[in-house]
């Protein structure tokens, strides 16, 4: 029967490739639980898995979706794909990056809300787009509705 | 589910399913299919969804609720295509949900309000006919010119439950195969006859790279489905993933038995929740039904697939680097030769192939490889998979024909231009590809015929540019993307691309001196020859095809101070007071203050002007002037779009 977390049989893989395999996994899974990647919570993975930290240090920030610092409550993610950039995307972050008092990738002060771009969400359609906390996608934004979003966010 | 043993267990499961449990051709009672592709699900598809589900069973009304995945017209979701009538719901919400249970699903009627109505008057005109609003999928134009053999599966397979696979034929390819007792060698001659190219954006021949896998040496081989679809403008693999998980199984588990691998894996982004989940479901229901795993159906053929999560980075989806990301270090690419079919993840011989190639390969096997490659032009076989975006009425997912041209596609398929502006450039192939001007849309859309003219086909998006968007500044976003999604392994790639930025910014800024253009080509040219992987190489065509075409806009960035698109800020505005007839809007929407009332005029004051154009665009009667700075003024009207200052400047 295949490994779950390698997809290989038994015996194709040494231990050590196996452990290696498994970093992304784990570091996700630690993502999961506490919203971004403590050091202490790294320590432990290189402990486990008996890799340096070094090397975990190195993947975990090659990767643009591990954050080794806390997060907001709230993420605002606004797409700056081809799209949406020609949509409009560029002023409706600066309407969120003037209402949060951030600049884009920073969190505020009290840990209420985190501004991201990303390179693409997908649903060019409707650009431009912007994503709260992943789940929710607002499409056709303009500045109206990006400060409509800004307020709910930050009264949230 | 009972777990499959033998092609005939396939055959008997098929039979069951069809008309009974699986009826989409709603021949035994209506169904309704939901688009819930990603677009259609932020327009509350879902629950739209729910509530017509929620909504039957209160009435007792016997219907199928299908969530699918894209049907395509993403600008007017959500949709709804109904069976058996085939009728196409366009921007559905949920207040009408039960007038269409109502009318549609309890008596075939058509909820005439929702369908498609063509607004523009134009098309009517040429036309001459006042045709009514458009019922049926087939009679809109932006499907009429598709051909979706892939995107097909979209339309008639719920994601999540393998039985519609199945009953309409799913996995029959493998099980030809396998019943027939195919040579490996067979499948990959019926591929390279086939002339499938892989879809990921440089092309390469299937077949050879199979093949190449078979012969290396090695026991353990490796198939890698690549669903790193990092490209912004991209979303086609995604909507496969999404829509149509078993159609990329299926595909993997040929490519599996013709290299002879027995692990599968693919790799998908992070940022695709649903592709995720749709693939889990479907790789859970798979392996329930004993179609992968060991000995599948009874022949011997072992094959296992598992799911990578991308973490975020553009460079993954470049082979060399996705193979070592799923080893779980940094995504580093590294030099070819060696190539991944003699030694790739964990050096083991792998056959890496985009998402898009492989939901190609079920349709090649069951139906032929002669049928395929009636399809297309001479090199280009088959049908290629577009996300259509940009300034454009018709944006969406569309799949042509190869050998297609732009043309057929932003006109007859898009519908044209937005809010009647004239097409600038289409850019095609996202960071790696090219802006192809408007006089060059005739171009045929096939591997060569755009690499011809500056561009690729790249993985397939395709951004429509209008007046608005300024070339220079669009080259400088592409290169602001590849200079944030640099690895950094090799100088060319992470300096050149801080370099062509720095430059860039200098020019949209109004800082530019006429050097910096050969600057740029000379940074572009070296990047080209000396980056280390594919990614690194094409990087410069995006600055390259913009100069190429439009030269003439740089120079008027650097010699005017002068964005004839009005987007950088480096334009004076001036108001002509012989016309201006003080209505004073001007005054009250500029931002910092600089425009001055004199009590008979209003004057702009240059110091105080940050150029952020709010006058310009609030003025009734179009009295504000757009100029350059610099030896000589230029005014709007002496501009066209194709670049006549060209000599005069």
């Amino acid at each position: 029967m295949a490994d779950k977390l390698t997809g290989i049989d038994e015996g194709v893989l040494t231990e050590e490739q196996k452990k290696r395999a498994m970093i992304i996994h784990s570091l996700f899974e630690i993502q999961k639980e506490h919203n971004y990647l403590p050091e202490e919570e790294l320590k432990k993975l290189s402990e486990k898995l008996n890799i340096p930290l070094a090397d975990i240090y190195s993947t975990a920030s090659f990767y643009k979706q591990f954050y080794l610092q806390p997060r907001g409550k709230n993420v605002v993610c606004v797409c700056v794909g081809t799209a949406c950039h020609v949509n409009g995307a560029p002023e409706v972050l600066e309407v969120l990056e003037n209402t949060f008092g951030i600049k884009a990738g920073e969190t505020d002060k009290d840990l209420n809300v985190t501004l991201e771009t990303v390179g693409c969400v997908g649903c060019c359609g409707l650009a431009p787009v912007v994503t709260l906390n992943e789940e929710e996608i607002i499409g056709e934004v303009t500045k109206e509705k990006a400060q409509e979003l800004a307020d709910r966010v930050w009264n949230k | 589910m009972t777990r499959l043993t033998s092609v005939n267990d396939l055959i008997e499961l098929k039979k069951s399913l069809v008309g009974e449990r699986v009826d989409p051709d709603g021949t035994k009672r209506q169904s309704l299919w939901v688009c819930c592709g990603t677009a259609c699900r932020a327009g509350g598809s879902v629950e739209l969804a729910d509530k017509l589900q929620e909504e039957a069973k209160n009435n007792n009304i016997p219907v199928d609720v299908i969530k699918t995945g894209c049907l395509g017209m993403c600008q007017k979701g959500p949709l709804i295509k109904t069976m058996p009538d085939g009728y196409l719901y366009q921007k559905v919400k949920t207040k009408h949900t039960a007038k269409i249970i109502d009318y549609t699903a309890k008596s075939g009627f058509a909820v005439r309000e929702l369908f498609y109505r063509i607004d523009d008057l134009d098309y009517y005109y040429k036309r001459d006919i006042f045709s009514g609003p458009k019922e049926k999928i087939e009679d809109l134009p932006f499907y009429q010119k598709q051909l979706r053999l892939i995107l097909e599966g979209n339309e008639r397979v719920a994601p999540e439950n393998i039985h519609y696979y199945i009953a309409q034929g799913g996995y029959e390819a493998l099980a030809k195969i396998l019943s027939e007792k195919w040579e490996p060698e067979k499948v990959i001659d019926e591929i390279t006859k086939s002339g499938l190219r892989g879809r990921g954006g440089a092309g390469f021949p299937t077949g050879i790279k199979w093949k190449a896998t078979r012969q290396a040496k090695g026991e353990v081989k490796v198939i890698v489905a690549n669903g790193d679809e990092g490209d912004p403008g991209a979303f086609m693999d995604r909507s496969i993933m999404e829509g149509n998980p078993h159609c990329l199984l299926e595909g993997m588990l040929i490519a599996g038995y013709a290299v002879g691998a027995n692990y599968g894996f693919i790799y998908v982004r992070h940022e695709y929740p649903l592709a995720l989940k749709n693939i889990s479901i479907a790789i859970q229901q798979v392996k329930e039904l004993g179609l992968i795993g060991k000995n599948i159906l009874g022949s011997g053929f072992d094959f296992d697939i598992s799911i990578r999560e991308g973490a975020g980075a553009f460079v993954c989806g470049e082979e060399t680097a996705l193979l070592v990301s799923i080893e779980g270090k940094r995504g580093f690419p590294s030099p070819k030769p060696p190539f991944p079919a003699e030694s790739g993840v964990w050096a083991f011989p792998t056959c890496i192939n985009n998402i898009e190639t492989l939901a190609n390969v079920p349709y090649i096997v069951k139906h032929g490889a002669e049928k395929f490659s009636s399809i297309g032009t001479e090199n280009s076989k088959g049908t290629k998979v577009f996300a259509l975006a940009g300034k454009i009425k018709n944006t969406g997912l569309i799949e042509v024909p190869m050998g297609i041209t732009l043309r057929e596609i932003i006109y007859d398929i898009g519908g044209g231009i937005k809010d009647g502006k004239r097409l600038k450039a289409v850019q095609v192939g996202g960071p790696s590809g090219g802006c192809i001007p408007a006089d060059l849309i005739d171009v045929e859309v096939d591997f060569d015929s755009l690499s011809s003219v500056g561009a690729i086909m790249g993985s397939g998006g395709i951004i429509v540019l209008d007046e608005d968007d300024c070339m220079v500044s669009i080259a400088k976003y592409f290169l602001e993307f590849i200079k944030e999604e640099s690895c950094g392994k090799c100088p060319p790639c992470r300096i050149g691309s801080y370099q062509m930025l720095e430059i860039l910014t200098r020019i949209t800024e109004g800082k530019g001196e006429m050097e910096d253009i050969d600057r740029l080509e000379n940074l572009a040219k070296s990047m080209q020859v000396s980056a280390l992987c594919g990614l690194g190489k094409t990087a410069p065509n995006p600055v390259l095809s913009t100069m190429r075409y439009f030269r003439d806009e740089y120079e008027e960035h650097i010699k005017h101070k002068y964005c004839r698109a009005k987007s950088c800020r480096i334009n004076t505005y001036k108001i002509d007071n012989d016309e201006c007839f003080l209505c004073g809007l001007c005054k009250k929407v500029c931002p910092a203050d600089a425009v001055i009332d004199a009590g008979d005029q209003y004057i702009i004051d240059q110091e105080k002007c940050i150029k952020c154009k709010a006058c310009y665009d609030a003025c009734p009667i179009d009295v504000i002037k757009s100029l350059g700075s610099g030896e000589e003024t230029i005014d709007k009207s002496t501009i066209n779009l194709k670049g006549e200052l060209r000599d005069g400047a």
